[in-house]
């Protein structure tokens, strides 16, 4: 099982060692130094490292690397779920999952990880008990602390972690009883440089921020529940029904959990909300280059887009861009040689554009590669797949709770060939 | 914040400075004394020297002070074992507190304290919590018990927590389950051959239900345990594929991909026709595109998984070329991983859209990638014969990009193209030659060489080509330089004209300059060959190629089924098999694929097994009356028996008919009895072989015969030799008896072979050192080698032997069995099984039945395994078991052999097949 952690900041330094077997010592780590030095990005370090006595399996999240340490065979997705755990849980507790959160709540670190895995078998990692067990840090209950000299570590048992519905808590009270849940969708296409879209897919998910009193019993079911390609539940949910009925029926965590994330493949057509034209041309012993950008609406359903920022990794050649936006800024980032241009909404009327020259190191000879452009977008109250809520029903407990959906589409991995 | 002055604390002053404060009376100060000490060890500083002041905190009420300490405890317990002593009380105290919450963690603490002192006072508290009427203790405990384990393994053994661990997989508490199934499976790993998780259907039936209510990580263990589970029948099968499949809507992408394993596994069992085992395959490819929409580091793993996947079941993805579409801001790992796989998929279906997408990433940046992507699309152009067209000219544009590292890579690959599809695309040879001079790396420049070599008679100018290669021919790889000179000799074989004084140079500095003895023998074997046999020469040299294989990296099938059962794990990752690279894996068992033989045989061409059965003559033409012990051979009792001194029949008979004494004795005649004339092999035992079901096992790879007299006392001048052969740990030892019947002493033994068939030889001298006197019997091993000279035998395995000592010098013959040659490594891979047992020709088969053989398929051929004769694959065809099995003799000739066995019928049918008919024939 996982032996130890090491938390790894961007310059190299191991600001944070955790062990749940014998200590292994810190030099293991330069093995993941070695790989770093040879990945040219820091996402590149590959994400399991043998060394000649352990395995290193580490994520980048934050800035951040988590190394876990493994003697044995272990599966490396169960560590890295974990990991992911761990930097969730950072987060949650922290607000910010930064190395100086991290070294301010050394000791509250130190016990959240203890509390997460024995000996290296996970323990308790849903949010809701380990909040039970260790309370996270607030300005309020600091101050009440150190005037009372109480603690946060809590003082019973945490219940949740025995019963049946182990990631809801019994006794929750609340005045005002809510539900709300976000669909939110992100598209990862590539489209090729003549406009015609090579792959699409969506990945949607419906985060839920459920604040219900008691131990209510939800079921929420769909218009158009067979576009969801593949399915993967929060524990909550129940399975059996979903495959009977295509329901979701569950009794919910308590407060912020993530439902449902759902797949729709290539195989349904996925609609493509903008189009973009470009022209970016190097001429052969020139020292100039021709950057044209314009950017379009099309299939939004009448929606807006807003939020748009478009980003290019402009060939290592490039010195310099001097573009003219009609809308928004752009920059350039003459070391990285990435161009980020922050259109914002998208007016049909009078399409956003951005035009202008490049120039290239005098007497350099014609770039080989094309510039990928990358584009981040937002369209508010529609889910592109088309995905609808029909209705949220609450079963087991009298009041009438608040109900809210939200629908959002978001680009995810957008790209657009040149 | 705190940090502040945690981060400050470094000398020893504040050593001193805590020392006192958490002496302090007031329990505030304690406490921020015990966390400014935590987090100095949380940041590696060594606060060890607080030691005893730190443990004296830990008896308080306070549940933070305690986990505080504990914290402290599980780091420095190791470097103070003394120390650590004092904390016991407490533990043992805590350990019957009234909150389970402290019960749980005093228990966990315990067993982190990794003491040897100390685990021994921990025995009792810890047998108490395993049975504790709270589950959370009780789950925590069964952890306990596999870190004590960890720490002083005997000691677990021997006060029964095992057993108490395997109780706790039938508790009623799923997370309990969950912990005792992964601290069994963690014990398991460091004994691999103790039986530890023993799987049957009930146990099985309560994991199954656990499964659907534990927490994600306990699914985790539960489902790799499964996994470890051989269902009896496809029912079985079935019924967990349709409990495990929800698994693949969990959230957390190791439960899918764990359950992805078992039903991958289990799959194996289902008969093909089955409407589930379509609809399986339909549920298994959306979980494993939502893989790949995961994190990175999720998709490698997850990639690498599906690599294995896609090679074994190719069926399940192969809509979903498009999810392997590399995106510019891939990591590296994750885009070499998908052009992977993006090969494999490939097809005729996809083929165009694969190509433009590798044309894409051959304009890319990162440099390693590009050279993959121009490499795949020659893999494509190999592996989809409709596409090498487009393929070869997609290589010249890119060509025509003269972008150094492009140009290299994709002359390696147009090299393979060519020879894949000879004569085809030569008119591209102009544009590659064009870029010679561009050429640095060491296999761009021996692939061009080789098109320079290859058609040299079209390259006008391929002299000069080669000539320029030369002029550094001691600066080149050797790689470069192998080729340079085949290349150069293939010119000159056909253009020999003008080329002889190019060949002369280039053989000189191979054989005169060089000091690489590959090049020395390859100039030499040339220059021979073409200085005493052009002909020969060019038949060598310009021979036709075989052709290059598609797949040139598909995993070997066996390592492939191995891996299908590690799915997920870190053997997966690394396409190794677990026993080759995980440290404290040391004999791990090799696990196979349920049922996989019968269905890797049945996808073989049909037409090649089912009908050699009328067809093979038969060869292990046993006469199938009672064991031979009784008596010499009866008569032929089919008109295939005579010469019965067949290969098979003569070696496994006796070899099994000696390890089984009942048998022997159950006949009456001891082996040891048979008469000196009993020359022949006997016959009619390979029925005892598969009779010995009874109780009886071969010794591990040893192979017994029957001890003979070969030589008689009165035929040598009062010398008896009686012996056997016996095959032991790879060796052939012939073992004798030496006695002395005569008046005088003997002495100076020695002992010589005639040449025989398969160069049989003693491989040391006769080791009889003492003096025999009379009446006194010696034992004495001979080593034997099969090095020595070969002569053909009546019958095969007949050895001529000379003995000498001090009186005069003796001559016998005995036989072997031919079992004792049967090689260690006789395994065949069972592609190369199929392809073997395809080119021998029917008329070197031969067929025989044993009668009354009670044992089943698999226990024949557990014993067969005994003797070196191993099963490559099983099928059931109507009933009927199929076994298909291969022995290597030691001068390296294979027998092929199928075995067929019927239910409720006794008699077996063999069929034997042979390369070489000479052998086929003495076993007729």
């Amino acid at each position: 099982m996982i032996h130890s952690l090491f938390l790894i900041n961007a310059s190299g330094d191991i600001f944070l060692e955790k062990h749940w077997k014998s200590v292994v010592s810190r030099s293991v780590c330069d093995y993941f130094f070695e790989a770093q030095e040879r990945a040219t990005e820091p996402e590149n370090v590959p994400p399991v490292i043998p060394t000649p006595h352990h395995y290193l399996i580490s994520v980048l999240r934050h800035r951040i690397y988590f190394v876990a340490v493994i003697q044995s065979e272990v599966p490396p997705l169960f560590v890295i779920e974990f990991l992911h755990r761990v930097v969730d849980t950072f987060q949650d507790y922290f607000g910010v999952c930064t190395e100086a959160a991290i070294k301010d709540n050394v000791v509250v670190v130190y016990e959240l990880l203890e509390e997460m895995l024995d000996n290296g078998f996970p323990l308790a990692t849903e949010s809701n008990i380990l909040k039970e067990l260790i309370k996270p840090p607030t300005i309020l209950r600091t101050m009440v602390n150190t005037i009372t000299g109480s603690t946060n570590v809590g003082e019973q048992l945490p219940t949740g972690q025995l019963s049946v519905v182990p990631w809801r808590r019994t006794g929750v009270k609340y005045t005002n009883n809510e539900a709300y849940f976000d669909v939110v969708e992100e598209i990862d296409a590539i489209i090729d440089k003549s406009g015609s879209t090579i792959t699409a897919e969506i990945q949607g998910v419906i985060d839920a921020c459920v604040k219900l009193t008691g131990m209510p019993d939800l079921t929420l079911s769909f218009m158009n529940p067979r576009l969801l390609d593949d399915v993967s539940f929060h524990p909550c949910v129940r399975f059996k029904r979903w495959e009977a009925e295509r329901i979701l029926s569950f009794i919910p965590p308590d407060g912020n959990f993530r439902l449902l994330s759902y797949h729709v493949s290539s195989q349904n057509l996925v609609a493509i909300p903008v189009y973009i034209k470009h022209n970016i041309t190097f001429r052969e012993g020139s020292s100039q280059g021709r950057f044209d950008l314009t950017l379009g609406p099309k299939q939004t359903m009448g929606k807006a887009v807003e939020s748009v920022l478009v980003s290019s990794q402009l060939p290592r050649g490039v010195l310099n861009a001097n573009l003219n936006p009609s809308q928004g800024t752009y920059t350039f980032d003459p070391v990285t040689k990435m161009l980020s241009w922050d259109v914002g909404k998208i007016n049909p009327q009078k399409l956003p554009s951005l035009k202008g020259t490049m120039s290239l190191q005098a007497g350099a000879s014609k770039p080989d590669e094309n510039p990928t452009i990358n584009i981040q977008l937002k369209i508010q109250q529609m889910a592109i797949s088309g995905l609808k809520v029909n209705r949220l029903d609450m079963y087991g407990e009298k009041y009438k709770p608040f109900k809210g959906i939200k629908y959002m589409t978001k680009a995810g991995k957008f790209q657009v060939r040149t | 914040m705190m940090c502040d002055f945690l981060f400050s604390l470094v000398c020893t002053g504040e050593i001193f400075e805590l020392k006192a404060e958490l002496n302090s009376d007031k329990k505030e100060k304690k406490k921020e004394a015990v966390k400014k000490v935590i987090a100095s060890m949380t940041v590696g500083k060594d606060v060890s020297a607080l030691f005893p002041d730190v443990v004296n905190c830990m008896q308080t009420d306070n549940l933070e002070l305690k986990k505080l300490v504990y914290l402290y405890l599980m780091n420095y317990a190791k470097s103070q074992p003394d120390m650590a002593i004092m904390a016991v009380n407490t533990f043992v105290k805590d350990c019957e507190d009234p909150n389970p919450l402290i019960r749980a963690l005093a228990v966990r603490t315990m067993g982190c304290i990794r003491v040897d002192k100390i685990t021994e006072y921990l025995c009792e508290p810890l047998r108490k919590c395993l049975k504790d009427e709270d589950p959370y203790v009780r789950k925590t405990a069964a952890v306990c018990v596999a870190k004590l384990h960890d720490i002083n393994a005997q000691l677990v053994e021997d006060q029964g927590f095992l057993d108490t661990l395997k109780d706790l997989i039938s508790d009623s508490n799923p997370m309990v389950v969950a912990n005792a199934v992964a601290a069994l499976s963690e014990i398991a790993e460091s004994h691999p051959n103790s039986n530890l998780l023993d799987l049957n259907p009930q146990t099985i039936n309560k994991l199954l239900t656990a499964l659907n209510e534990c927490t994600e990580w306990g699914q985790i263990f539960i489902l790799d345990c499964l996994a470890n589970y051989t269902p009896r029948d496809d029912r079985e099968s079935q019924s967990i594929c349709e409990r495990v499949t929800p698994r693949l809507s969990h959230a957390n992408s190791a439960v899918v991909l764990s359950a992805v394993k078992v039903l991958m596994k289990f799959m194996e069992m289902l008969p093909k026709d089955l409407d589930y085992y379509g609809t399986l395959l339909k549920k298994l490819a959306p979980p494993l595109v939502t893989l790949l929409s995961a994190e990175p580091e999720l998709q490698y793993v997850a990639l690498r998984n599906i690599n294995l996947i896609v090679q074994r079941r190719p069926e399940i993805l192969k809509h979903e070329m498009k999810v392997f579409f590399v995106k510019y801001n891939d990591p590296i790992y994750v885009k070499l991983e998908k052009l992977d796989i993006m090969i494999r998929l490939a097809s005729q279906a996809n083929i165009a859209q694969v190509l433009a997408e590798l044309k894409e990433y051959a304009t890319e940046v990162d440099v390693d990638f590009v050279r993959k992507a121009v490499r795949a699309i020659g893999r494509c152009a190999i592996k989809v014969e409709q596409s090498a067209e487009r393929c070869v000219s997609t290589l010249l544009d890119l060509i025509q990009t003269k972008v150094n590292y492009v140009v290299q890579e994709a002359i390696v690959v147009i090299k393979d193209i060519f020879r894949k599809y000879p004569n085809k695309y030569e008119s591209v040879i102009a544009t590659l030659c064009e870029n010679l001079d561009s050429l640095d790396e060491p296999e761009a420049r021996a692939a061009m060489i080789w098109i320079v070599g290859e058609y040299a008679e079209r390259i006008d100018n391929a002299d000069e080509l080669l000539e320029s290669f030369l002029e550094g021919f001691h600066d080149e790889s050797t790689q470069v330089q192998l080729q340079l000179l085949t290349a150069i000799v293939k010119l000159f074989l056909k253009k020999p004209t003008e080329t002889q004084e190019l060949v002369q140079q280039v053989l000189s500095l191979a054989t005169q300059d060089s000091d690489n003895p590959d090049l020395r023998d390859r100039g030499y074997i040339y220059w021979r060959l073409l200085s005493t046999d052009p002909v020969a020469a060019k038949e060598v040299v310009l021979a036709e190629k075989p052709l290059i294989s598609e797949e040139t990296d598909l995993i070997e099938p066996t390592l492939l089924e191995e891996l299908i059962c590690h799915i997920g794990t870190l053997a997966s990752v690394y396409h190794k098999p677990p026993s080759a690279f995980v440290e404290g894996s040391r004999g791990v068992q090799h696990k196979r694929l349920p049922g996989s033989s019968a269905a890797g045989v049945s996808e073989a061409p049909p037409a090649v097994i089912p009908s050699q059965g009328d067809l093979l003559g038969d060869l292990l033409n046993l006469d199938l009356t009672p064991p031979t012990t009784t008596g010499p051979p009866p008569p032929a009792s089919s008109g295939m028996q005579m010469g019965a001194m067949d290969l098979l029949g003569g070696g496994l008979d006796s070899l099994v008919l000696l390890c089984d004494p009942q048998m022997g004795t159950g006949f009456g005649a001891p082996p040891a009895a048979m008469p000196a004339s009993f020359n022949v092999p006997v016959s009619g035992g390979l029925d005892d072989l598969f009779d010995l079901g009874v109780s009886l096992e071969i010794p591990n790879k040893m192979i017994f015969v029957s001890v003979q007299v070969w030589l008689p006392a009165m035929k040598a001048k009062g010398l008896e030799i009686s012996g056997t052969f016996v095959r032991r740990a790879g060796v052939i030892q012939m073992e004798m008896t030496l006695t002395n019947k005569a008046m005088s002493v003997m002495t100076d033994f020695a002992i010589q072979f005639n040449r025989n068939s398969f160069g049989l030889a003693p491989a040391g001298p006769l080791q009889v050192l003492t003096p025999l006197s009379p009446n006194q019997s010696i034992e004495a091993a001979l080593p034997l080698s099969t090095v020595g000279p070969v002569m053909k035998m009546e019958p095969l395995n007949n050895l001529q032997v000379a003995v000498k000592n001090n009186i005069d010098v003796f001559y016998f013959s005995c036989q072997y069995p031919i079992s004792m040659l049967f090689a260690e490594d006789g395994k065949m891979e069972r592609q190369v099984f199929l392809a073997t047992w395809k080119d021998i020709p029917n008329d070197n088969e031969s067929q025989f039945q044993i009668k009354d053989c009670h044992l089943n398929s698999d226990a024949a051929s557990n014993k067969l395994q005994g003797s070196n004769i191993f099963t490559i694959a099983k099928r059931t065809v109507e009933g009927q078991d199929m076994l298909y099995q291969s022995m290597k003799l030691t001068n390296g000739i294979w027998v092929l052999a199928e075995l067929r066995v019927q239910a409720g019928n006794p008699n077996y049918t063999v069929s034997t097949i042979c390369l070489v008919l000479e052998i086929c024939r003495i076993i007729n």
